[in-house]
């Protein structure tokens, strides 16, 4: 398989960068895109080339590390899919494929395709918690807890915070990460108890950082590789209005 | 300072106190479909009694102000965001959403001019300029109406204003309700039909208007 790549490069946060192209030939079909991307390294440190910087760790879809858009779409045309798990086989032979780091001011770009989503940890820092004693791990089955109320809860907490949803929304809104860290919580017992200063501390940081409005186009759960529902920002808005109105 | 979350609320409210008044404007307007003399006189007796009540006048200055916290809101929401928009040099994120549901403001500018033009031209001249009286003595706010919907560009003028209007509230109703916090998936989907029946109903209906004055009343 043949390509040309067009990749961002980089050289640090404060360089203006530019696309630059490379030819790619004998590709593996079945490769991940990052395996692609490896092989290309491979060839630039060899012609003693700077390879191209990215970000991944577990290269099985779960840690958020991966995170590119390819195309112009954050993790490429796959739907629900993290870059790591995008194989070759998704684009055709003689492609020219367009690699760009997931932007928004707010997630500086450090290197080439490697950006910094720390403003996700000050966000998780701020009250994606529940406050509990440390010491021997608490019986399991000690708090009864409804089956469907555990998969709504896990369907949220799937968010790897990749930034997929930063990089896809027009307002570079972080409302479906925030959301969904929030209503992982606030659907178990254990997290129902800090759910008035969670909501509030963590839309304060949010604000802080300098995300976006959400705007409600729902372009975010469209392109989120965990798929995680846009109804989450419904009830971070539930929690926040709640948490206005009872507040002393 | 306000959240992100609180702006939008804003916008929600305002938003729907104006789809509200979307629904009486309407009803009055309905009377515009009888016959001439009695459309004349019921219409503008309606009108009379309008600028005449005292709780009208109350929910006249609630909806200017709605209408002006809606659109400084909005202008402050679109300004702020341009610093975290994603800019990119090959741009497909086109395909994850709705066209109108991105160009909101677009939408809203085209409704915001025609407002000025619509205000300017019955509001205005109601108000303060100098009316035709009809067979019983009131000011006679139909025949202004018939003579501005004889000019096929106005007619145009309206019905691409209601265009507008009805992809703003398809977007507006079902994103309002996210705002305040709706998220049972149940009620989620009702919202989004009745928004789109809302909103096709309403303005298909409004835009209907000059279209039959133009066709009926050479």
């Amino acid at each position: 398989m043949k390509l040309t790549l067009k990749i961002w490069r980089q050289k640090n946060q404060t360089d203006t960068g530019s696309l630059q192209e490379y030819k790619l030939d004998q590709l593996n079909p079945h490769m991940s895109f990052l395996e692609m991307l490896d092989t290309l390294n491979e060839q630039l440190i060899i012609k003693g080339d700077d390879p191209v910087a990215f970000d991944h760790d577990c290269r099985e879809g779960i840690c958020g590390q991966c995170g590119v858009m390819i195309n112009g779409m954050a993790h490429g045309p796959l739907p629900h899919t993290t870059t790591c798990q995008l194989h070759m086989r998704s684009f055709n032979d003689g492609d020219t494929i367009y690699i760009e780091p997931f932007r928004s001011e707010i997630f500086p770009i450090r290197k080439d395709l490697s950006i910094d989503r720390s403003a996700f940890d000050r966000i998780i820092a701020s009250g994606g918690y529940i406050s509990t004693n440390t010491g021997q791990a608490p019986d399991a089955l000690a708090i009864p807890i409804a089956h469907e109320v555990v998969e709504a809860a896990f369907d949220s907490a799937a968010c790897i915070g990749c930034g997929a949803c930063v990089a896809t929304c027009k307002n570079g809104s972080a409302a479906l990460f925030t959301s969904a860290k929030i209503s992982h919580l606030v659907l178990l017992p254990q997290g129902k108890e800090e759910r008035a200063a969670r909501i509030k501390n963590m839309v304060q940081t949010m604000d802080k950082e300098g995300f976006g409005h959400c705007t409600n186009t729902e372009a975010c759960q469209v392109e989120c590789p965990q798929n995680i529902s846009v109804l989450n920002i419904a009830r971070m808005n539930y929690e926040f209005i709640r948490a206005k109105a009872l507040e002393k | 300072m306000l959240t992100t979350l609180s702006r939008k609320i804003i916008m929600a409210l305002t938003g729907l106190f104006l789809c509200l008044f979307l629904v009486i404007h309407l009803l009055g307007n309905l009377q515009l479909f009888l016959p001439t003399e009695e459309a004349r006189l019921q219409f503008n007796w309606y009108s009379h009694l309008l600028s005449g009540n005292i709780l009208i006048k109350i929910i006249s200055y609630v909806l200017y102000l709605s209408i002006l916290l809606h659109v400084i809101d909005s202008v402050i929401i679109t300004l702020k965001n341009k610093r975290p928009a994603p800019r990119y040099q090959y741009d497909q994120r086109g395909r994850a959403s709705k066209w109108y549901s991105r160009n909101m403001g677009i939408l809203g500018t085209i409704i915001l001019i025609f407002l000025v033009i619509h205000f300017k031209d019955f509001w205005y001249s109601y108000k303060f300029g100098n009316m035709p009286v009809d067979s019983k003595g009131q000011k006679d706010l139909y025949q202004i109406v018939v003579t501005a919907f004889q000019e096929w560009w106005y007619v145009v003028l309206y019905v691409i204003a209601m265009i507008a209007l009805c992809y703003h509230l398809i977007h507006g109703i079902t994103s309002a309700f996210r705002t305040l916090g709706l998220y049972h998936p149940k009620y989620v989907r009702w919202i989004k039909y009745f928004g789109l029946a809302f909103s096709v109903i309403i303005c298909a209906a409004f835009a209907l208007i000059p279209i039959y004055i133009f066709f009926t009343m050479k």
